[in-house]
């Protein structure tokens, strides 16, 4: 909690004013019940007509002064509670933001998603009714005790038996309701999972005539649903009418007690009245703090969630006066090991090579071999766990890592386009970007033939993650991305895989005339993408097997042949 | 996203149509409905009767001290608060199995009627807006059935009896109420609209802000490696302002109803008081009487801020019972065939059994014939994709579709399995117009291998079974080793009978395809449909996929769009298309010689050195 109060500060002034104003409104809420009895007790008991109007004007003022107590605490406790929920949204995803890979890798995305939305809703929620419900309620149930015991405290003590009584009921009611509705949850998931799938995979339940069967496995899970939503809901609904037959039983036997006292004259008609007053504004206090802990719960659930996110250091950290420029695109690795955060094994072992700025270098070998690993080490996406890896001829861990990179483009494995225009994504590599310099690099990337279809050309619109492209075609969009970042280095992590053969010999032969100077790392699984690289690395099981050009890697390697061979049969078309 | 969502319809455009056919689910359970109406009804009379006690039983003990009266009063009391905690709790709780069961059949039928659709109706439909009208949508149905109509009954029944019984007990002081009553729906109203506004604001700030944050965090190593951060940063920022200041508006609509209608109702009381206390002097008015009026004016404000609350709900819930209307009034897939396959049973074979104009019938063997003749297809109207489309397999050759992406490759597979319509020309299967044949059995002959694999939540086996349900563990096991699949199966921890999550992300890209082609084995299809996969898969992988695939050829009409030279160049015919026509086709060697485009994608995989 003491992380994240200094984020209420900006809302601080509200998140004190709310509870206040809340007490004076529970006040005025206590105070006209009181009037209340003595306009009857006093007023007309006397037939004082002067006093009833004065008593009547105050409560009518008490009324409004209730109502503007009401309606300002309403706004000052939506205000600190949606403002906090806002700063901590923002202090949570720009946590993300500062995450490494390694970070990342800890997180799935889904559960990122929910807390940033879910979880930062609830707390805002929380926040607003913890400011006003659970102030109201304690001081309503304190006031209107001690407005009772005033004015009879021997009638008052029905109370020690109707207050735990209510607490007793209502403990009981939500444990034996809350492993239902956690337990329906769980059914709903199971629903919803059908009707996903049955999305998704529609054409394969249609080409295999499956449409009853799988009316039929939702059927058994749509009644396993209702069942238990039945079962749950027949214990919820228990509770408010117990409560009310709670209320009443305590007034009927106020009423048995204290009609004794009117009798005898020791209780006023009008203080009965009243006293009946009390006892429902403490049971509506009773009830209001249940809900409230029921709200509580869920709330700290979700703190203790977004915590996790605020806890999380980055261990990839800068130097002071970190270099600024990469001298040029030279790329070394010395004696390098690599181990991912959660496992003991080596995931790189002792690897060692050198490339010249301006070099073509491949990168060949089963899944497994931990290709995308090594050369996420060059832009620092993961930090070497022995060895150093040296760019531009500086060690990786020296440079400012965004001029780092900056200037190591990294066209990824898994990539992704966002919402927007076909110019919007490319601005990504360069904010400055001219259309002329977008259209080169969409050149170079051979996607230019594709977008200069389009009648709005690059206004395109991009659909979440691409999904309006074919898997080449969002491949080359990606490519065309990393151009324009005009790197020194350039990476590309296996990235023309959906893209026909032809394009794929066209990029490359774009890549070498017009990027003479810059430095590239091409993943692959074909030959024939870096059989023209200078140098081609062989990595098995995360240890380089080999190390050369083609023509000497056919001689020395068997593992390189091996690939060669089985690929000769080719692919063709995209 | 965010921009679809915003459109999300938040009203119904025609409540009263929708309300009608909401209504007709009730229908068969009509006494629940009735029922659960009246002990709502019920009840809340006899809470209104309980308050009504309230004034003689003071009256006995202000007044003439009588016991027996006193304790007649309060027995009766006591009965009729029995009876509300009865009675509310069958009335609430024959709505609420109401609602359940109604939701239950909704979304029973939502789903039938999903299978049934054709799959344009899934091209043309977002799945996040599809799952969130069986999700939210169902929802707040349930609700709204669950909880609304109970609290409306029974708010209405409130206002109305309390109204009664002031009037009953003293016409002038209700005029007072009267008064007050008009300025709670002025209140009402005007709070109830803006904050009913507000809200709309705050969930589409809502959608947006959920949008960006979904997009960013599934991309965020992308944003990583651009740098981006510090943009995401500031375009977050402003959207989360933005959310900000609309939650907080409508949230602060949403909770000043509550201080405003109690202090008003205080306000009511107040002035009863003191009219009430002139009547009481004027001896006009018993003090026991006042005491229950003012018993009533308490209880009226509460009914009335439910009520408005209620509305809220319940416009929600029909604009939501809407969407799933027009789900359910989505054509489904037409099958007007009535060629029935049918099995010999001397000589175990299967044949279409095709009626004559004179009543019988003719018996066709089924062997794996297609023909395409002039066909033309659009997705949409007016946009042709295939034109003029001509083409035949006998049975057991194998036609190859190469091209570009666009081209029409996958179109025409899904055509032959009538996953589309055509627009014009014929597909002839063994001689028969495909539209006349019953489409469950079309496809009971085919099956699909798809780049793009999908599996079911289940065991291993249930995902092989799921080609023909009644496999025995033997025929699994089989196709599995026709696939090559075996091998890595037997490796698992349990075996066949290893659970697969949904869509089996526990299983690498290649095992996947393995699967899939042992699931298209276990079918036994006399047609086969292939789409090649091009994701990247380690080379061992690859070819224990190719020589699955090949053993799952063998002897079938087979259908591939292909990436493969060794599949092409065995292939009896190859298609090449281009912007949705056949501009060659031939054998691998008649169209080299070609030396057209077939020669040039050829050719161009080979250039590089």
């Amino acid at each position: 909690m003491k992380k994240v109060i200094h984020l209420m500060e900006k809302y601080k002034i509200y998140a004190i004013l709310s509870p206040i104003l809340m007490i004076l409104e529970v006040v005025t809420d206590i105070v006209i019940p009181y009037l209340m009895s003595r306009i009857v007790d006093i007023g007309i008991a006397n037939r004082d007509i002067d006093y009833i109007v004065k008593v009547g004007l105050l409560m009518v003022l008490s009324a409004v002064f209730g109502m503007v107590f009401g309606v300002l605490s309403a706004y000052c406790g939506a205000r600190a509670g949606y403002g906090f929920a806002a700063e901590l949204r923002n202090e949570t995803f720009k946590r993300v933001q500062n995450f490494s890979f390694a970070n990342l890798d800890n997180f799935t995305v889904s559960s990122l998603i929910t807390r940033l939305t879910n979880d930062c809703n609830t707390i805002g929620q929380v926040t607003m009714m913890s400011l006003r419900m659970a102030i109201r309620a304690p001081f309503l149930l304190l006031f209107a005790l001690i407005m009772a015991f005033k004015i009879n405290s021997s009638l008052a003590k029905v109370f020690l038996i109707a207050i735990p009584t209510t607490v007793i009921i209502m403990f009981i009611g939500l444990k034996k309701a809350r492993p239902l509705f956690l337990k329906l949850q769980t059914r709903i998931d199971r629903v919803n999972a059908i009707i996903q799938e049955n999305l998704t995979g529609i054409r394969v339940v249609k080409s295999f005539n499956r449409q009853k069967h799988e009316e039929g496995r939702f059927e058994e899970r749509n009644d396993a649903l209702r069942d238990l939503a039945l079962e749950a809901i027949s214990i919820a609904l228990l509770v408010s009418p117990i409560l009310n037959l709670i209320i009443y039983s305590t007034i009927i036997s106020i009423l048995w007690f204290g009609g004794q006292q009117v009798v005898i004259g020791s209780l006023g008609g009008g203080e009965l009245i009243s006293f009946i007053s009390y006892i429902m504004q403490v049971m509506m206090a009773i009830m209001l703090l249940s809900m409230f802990f029921m709200q509580f719960l869920r709330g700290s659930a979700s703190m203790q969630r977004i915590l996790e996110i605020l806890n999380t250091e980055s261990e990839i950290k800068e130097k002071s006066n970190p270099i600024k420029e990469l001298k040029d695109g030279s790329i070394s690795f010395d004696n390098v090991s690599f181990i991912y955060l959660k496992s003991n094994e080596k995931t790189l072992k002792n690897i060692n090579f050198k490339v010249n700025s301006g070099e073509i270098l491949g990168i060949i070998g089963s899944t497994g071999s931990s290709k995308s690993t090594l050369v996420q080490l060059i832009p620092r996406l993961y930090d070497a766990t022995d060895g150093s890896v040296t760019v531009g001829g500086a060690d990786v861990r020296d440079y400012d890592i965004k001029s780092l990179r900056d200037q190591v483009a990294f066209v990824l494995q898994k990539n992704t386009l966002f919402s927007g225009t076909i110019r919007e994504n490319m601005k990504w590599g360069n904010e400055n970007a001219t259309d002329e310099e977008i259209i080169a690099a969409l050149k170079h990337a051979q996607a230019w033939e594709f977008v200069s279809q389009y009648e709005d050309g690059l206004e395109h619109r991009v659909e979440q993650g691409g999904d309006n492209f074919s898997g080449g075609q969002k491949q080359r969009l990606t490519i065309a991305r990393a151009l324009l970042k005009s790197p020194k280095v350039i990476i590309l992590d296996d990235s023309t895989s959906a893209v026909d053969m032809a394009t794929d010999a066209q990029i490359q032969r774009a890549f070498k005339e017009n990027l003479g100077d810059v430095t590239t790392i091409i993943i692959a699984q074909r030959i024939a993408s870096i059989q023209h690289a200078n140098r081609v690395i062989v990595l098995h099981e995360g240890e380089i097997e080999a190390i050369g050009n083609h023509e000497e890697l056919m001689k020395s390697s068997p593992v390189y042949r091996e690939i060669y061979e089985s690929q000769q049969k080719g692919v063709i078309g995209e | 996203m965010s921009n679809k969502s915003n459109q999300r319809q938040l009203r119904a455009k025609n409540p009263k149509k929708t309300l009608v056919r909401l209504f007709s689910y009730f229908k068969y359970n009509k006494m629940m409905f009735f029922s659960g109406i009246f002990f709502i009804m019920f009840s809340s009379v006899a809470q209104i009767g309980v308050n009504a006690m309230l004034s003689p039983i003071i009256d006995t003990l202000v007044g003439d001290h009588n016991r027996g009266l006193f304790i007649k009063y309060l027995i009766y009391m006591g009965i009729l608060v029995i009876a509300v905690t009865i009675s509310e709790y069958i009335g609430n709780l024959l709505m609420a199995r109401l609602a359940q069961k109604t939701v239950h059949k909704i979304r029973q039928d939502m789903f039938s009627h999903m299978e049934k659709l054709p799959i344009s109706f899934f091209d043309t439909h977002s799945h996040g807006e599809l799952m969130s009208t069986f999700t939210n949508d169902v929802d707040i149905l349930n609700q709204a059935l669950e909880q609304s109509v109970s609290q409306i009954t029974l708010s209405v029944v409130t206002i109305v009896g309390s109204f009664v019984m002031m009037l009953l007990l003293s016409p002038i002081l209700t005029i007072i109420v009267v008064g007050m009553l008009m300025i709670m729906l002025l209140f009402v109203k005007y709070v109830g609209q803006r904050s009913a506004r507000n809200f709309r604001n705050q969930q589409a700030a809502l959608a947006d802000m959920n949008g960006y944050i979904e997009e960013m965090m599934s991309g965020q190593k992308v944003v990583k490696v651009f740098n981006y951060e510090d943009r995401a940063i500031d375009e977050f920022s402003t959207k989360n302002e933005f959310l900000r200041k609309s939650s907080t508006e409508a949230s602060t609509f949403g909770v000043m109803l509550m201080p405003i209608m109690g202090n008003l109702s205080h306000i009511l009381y107040a002035l009863i008081s003191i009219f009430g206390s002139f009547l009481v002097m004027k001896d006009r008015l018993s003090v026991g009487n006042i005491a229950s009026y003012l018993q009533y004016t308490r209880s009226f404000s509460r009914p009335i801020n439910q009520v408005s609350n209620q509305l809220n709900t319940l416009f929600a819930a029909l604009a939501g019972a809407e969407r799933i209307f027009n789900i359910l009034d989505e054509e489904v897939e037409i099958d007007e065939g009535d060629i029935r396959l049918v099995e010999d049973k001397n000589d175990k074979k299967s044949y279409w059994k095709v009626p004559m104009k004179n009543g019988e019938f003719e018996m066709v063997p089924l062997k794996g014939y297609i023909a395409f003749k002039d066909v033309d297809f659009g997705y949409v109207e007016g946009k042709q994709i295939l034109n003029d489309i001509n083409l035949y397999a006998k049975p057991s050759q194998k036609i190859a579709f190469v091209g570009s992406t666009g081209a029409g490759k996958t179109t025409i597979t899904n055509l032959i399995n009538r996953f589309y319509e055509i627009n014009e020309g014929n597909i002839l299967y063994d001689g028969i117009d495909i539209k006349r044949i019953n489409k469950f059995d079309l496809r009971s002959t085919m099956s699909i291998v798809l780049q793009d694999v999908h599996l079911f939540e289940g065991t291993i086996a249930d995902n092989i079974r799921y080609g023909r349900l009644d496999a025995t563990d033997e025929e699994v096991k089989e196709a599995a080793k026709l696939a090559n699949a075996h091998y890595f199966i037997k490796h698992l921890p349990d075996g066949y009978d290893t659970w697969i999550t949904a869509d089996g992300q526990n299983l690498s890209q290649g095992e996947r395809q393995l699967l899939s082609i042992a699931r298209a084995a276990v079918a036994n299809p006399t047609i086969l449909i292939l789409d090649e996969a091009t994701s990247s898969v380690d080379t061992r992988t690859e070819k224990l996929i190719s020589e699955g695939m090949d053993k799952l050829m063998e002897g079938r009409t087979t259908f591939v769009i292909a990436h493969r030279l060794s599949t092409v160049r065995d292939s009896n015919a190859i298609m090449v298309l281009e912007h949705g026509e056949i501009i060659e086709r031939g054998d691998h060697d008649d169209l080299m010689k070609q030396k057209g485009r077939y020669y040039a994608l050829n050719t161009g995989a080979i250039e590089l050195d």
